[in-house]
């Protein structure tokens, strides 16, 4: 059979088969080498979470370990990235982009345009995002709507192992500025994932399951949510279709607005808070260009407006779950004008 | 002591990665008598979904499984025995077919590994089938244009029940490298010579599909002492006909969009172009290399007219081996040829898909 691995490990693959492959490819982030208390490079942490965990040997020089100043790393990743050079940034939690906004938003998002296509900046930028670690507000949120709002970025939110190696080889060979969004939860789900390189390309969704009933569109770890949700459906006879954009910049739009003309329904399911959101975006989109097709108002299954809770209990509240899923799904389907 | 009269249909294994299968509709009830190749029932997996053909005739006793059930690849579906079989005996097979489901120990069945092996330098992958104690020269399945030997899955098996059956992918396919050379006909046709020389096969019943027909017959034009038996299932070269806009677009499609409606004209039954077909072919269109490889392999196929490049009939004048064509009746790809000796079926151009059942019966009578 094919072969199995996890999200953290295809995306360590990912990198490796791409320095690999083109040595303009390099590393840098926090805690490649060392971390609390370790001796240093002898051992090569691979970020905190041990993403990049053997490259540093495996590509001496390559790998940079970089102080704890994201707004100074990843501006050095971006002009490298000018000057021809493919960097693959990690900045731990998407928590803490605030810091490096200018380099991101006014910068990298900026040069193509600005110069008329005469420059490219192909940097990634791999982040970590979402709740469920435990680890309190300031390392649990989902701020992908924050960079999708910026035209110039590309936002990727692989949902399982196969995309996440396909996506970030396409992220590491695009000549844009992507974001590369991670989330914590997924890094030890397995799924079969070929050996050789591969690409997806940027803005096809993945139709996770086939329906007919009500299309729910469902980001990152979302997915395995609504999949949860549609096996239970499907025992009460409602026949659920789930689409996983994969990338939200740019947006599989055309196959969700097909999907939506087949069902009539639409459930979005999205971790983040819920104003100004991929929830209320995509909810807005097809209100807008599939109407006459709705038979239901969107349903959005979000957090809700707050930080994310410390506390196990409330922060499993803030969480989407299944059933949440699966009421919003039935809120849908049992309409009445 | 079962009596052995007692035949049990058993839920197929239909690929690698079948584990159950879901019982869709039952097309004979108990009472009815079936023949050998009568369609059973209708089976969906998560991959595929298929019509199971009998593999026994007689009269069936009983129905186990029902609509809806989810059952483990091995699980017992029918029994049929002789009317005389008293009531008792067959219920007792009944019980030891649901005591198996129950105990779970069907589920974790022996799953053969594909293997590989280096031929000039390439990889090629490759899956061997076979029954206890094979007898005769084993069967050698060769795919078409962008297909593997998974397309197989419903061939295979049963090919295998009584000797050996082996399914390879070509060079710039499935798991085998990606590098094709100057993807000629020439090429594929030495790589299968060799791949039998590194498996240590003397002699091999060819079955090629497609472009993989063509293959088989460079095999036997230039290497007959190795040629048991050609079975050329809706073969490339045997007229200048061919969909070019099908061959052009699935070489350069790189999106769901544009490869679904490519793929159905594939088969003439549209609901075996699943979502799973078409996402397996995607994956595999994506790997690095392969759309090299298919853009190299398209300029043997067509000329610069859209015509067919090859020219199978020709090289198959002289060649003195037992050749069965066969040909699906609604094959939109390559059209049914005129003045050609063919057994026609009823499928499309994936006639081993389609009409599995047909295309094992026509391969087995060579053996």
């Amino acid at each position: 059979m094919a072969r199995s691995i996890t999200y953290r490990e295809a995306i360590n693959e990912a990198l490796a088969q791409e320095m690999e492959r083109d040595s303009s490819v390099i590393v840098m982030g926090e805690d490649n080498a060392g971390g609390a208390g370790s001796p240093g490079e002898e051992d090569a942490w691979g970020g905190v979470l041990g993403v990049t965990k053997g490259l540093y040997h495996q590509f001496p020089g390559r790998v940079l370990d970089t102080p704890i100043s994201e707004s100074a790393f990843v501006g050095a990743a971006i002009g490298a990235a000018t000057g021809g050079m493919r960097p693959v940034a990690e900045l731990m939690f998407i928590d803490f982009m605030g810091v490096c906004f200018d380099q991101i938003f006014n910068q990298a998002a900026k040069f193509r345009y600005m110069f008329g296509g005469k420059a490219v900046t192909p940097v990634v930028i791999r982040t970590m995002w979402g709740a469920g670690l435990r680890a309190a507000a300031q390392h649990s949120q989902s701020l992908l709507s924050v960079f999708t709002h910026i035209p110039g970025l590309k936002v990727v939110a692989p949902s399982n192992a196969y995309d996440a190696k396909g996506l970030l080889i396409q992220s590491i060979r695009d000549d844009d500025p992507v974001i590369f969004a991670e989330h914590k939860l997924l890094y030890d789900v397995a799924a079969e994932v070929p050996e050789e390189s591969y690409t997806i390309p940027f803005g096809e969704a993945n139709i996770v399951r086939d329906g007919s009933d009500v299309t729910i569109v469902a980001i990152g770890r979302m997915v395995a949510m609504a999949q949860e949700a549609a096996a239970q459906l499907a025992s009460s006879g409602i026949d659920a279709e789930i689409i996983d954009p994969r990338t939200v910049s740019p947006m599989d739009w055309d196959t969700i607005l097909e999907s939506v003309e087949n069902t009539g329904r639409l459930v979005v399911v999205d971790e983040a808070n819920p104003r100004c959101s991929l929830a209320t975006d995509i909810a807005a989109v097809v209100a807008q260009d599939a109407f006459s097709s709705l038979m239901a108002p969107p349903q959005l299954v979000t957090g809700p407006h707050t930080p994310v809770p410390f506390a196990d209990s409330l922060e499993d509240l803030f969480i989407p779950d299944a059933q949440r899923v699966a009421n919003a799904v039935k809120t849908a389907v049992e309409w009445k004008r | 002591m079962t009596d052995d009269r007692i035949q049990r249909v058993t839920m197929p294994k239909w690929g690698l990665s079948m584990k159950t299968g879901k019982i869709v509709e039952w097309f004979v009830g108990e009472g009815d008598t079936v023949a050998g190749g009568d369609d059973l029932l209708d089976i969906e997996t998560d991959k595929i979904a298929g019509t199971l053909e009998s593999p026994v005739e007689g009269l069936i006793r009983r129905l186990i499984a029902e609509p809806g059930e989810d059952l483990p690849v091995g699980a017992v579906l029918a029994v049929v025995a002789p009317e005389d079989v008293p009531d008792a005996e067959i219920d007792a097979v009944v019980e030891e077919a649901k005591a198996a489901i129950a105990s779970g120990a069907l589920e974790v069945g022996d799953e053969p590994e594909p293997q590989v092996v280096d031929v000039g330098g390439r990889t090629i992958s490759y899956l061997t089938l076979a029954s206890e104690e094979p007898a005769g020269d084993p069967v050698v399945l060769v795919h078409g244009y962008g297909g593997d030997k998974n397309s197989w899955l419903f061939v295979q098996q049963p090919l295998a029940e009584t000797g050996t059956a082996i399914a390879l992918d070509l060079p710039g396919h499935g798991a085998s490298s990606k590098d094709v050379g100057d993807g000629s006909l020439a090429m594929f046709a030495d790589t299968v010579k060799e791949f039998l020389n590194a498996l240590g096969i003397e002699r091999a019943h060819l079955v090629g599909h497609s472009l993989g027909g063509a293959v088989a017959a460079a095999v036997a034009r230039s290497a007959p002492e190795k040629v048991a038996s050609l079975t050329l299932l809706a073969p490339v070269g045997f007229g200048p006909d061919a969909d070019a806009e099908y061959l052009r677009g699935f070489a350069a499609a790189t999106s769901r969009r544009e490869l679904k409606p490519l793929v159905g004209r594939l088969f003439a039954d549209q609901s075996q172009v699943t979502r799973q077909l078409v996402d397996d072919l995607l994956r595999y269109k994506r790997i690095d290399g392969v759309d090299k490889a298919l853009s190299a392999v398209l300029g043997t196929l067509l000329d610069a007219d859209g015509h067919q490049a090859i020219d199978t009939r020709s090289l198959l004048a002289d060649v003195d081996v037992p050749v069965t064509v066969v040909w699906g009746s609604a094959d939109r790809i390559l059209p049914v040829p005129d003045g050609v000796e063919l057994e026609q079926v009823e499928a499309g151009h994936m006639l081993h898909m389609e009409a599995a059942g047909d295309v094992v019966r026509l391969i087995q009578r060579r053996r």
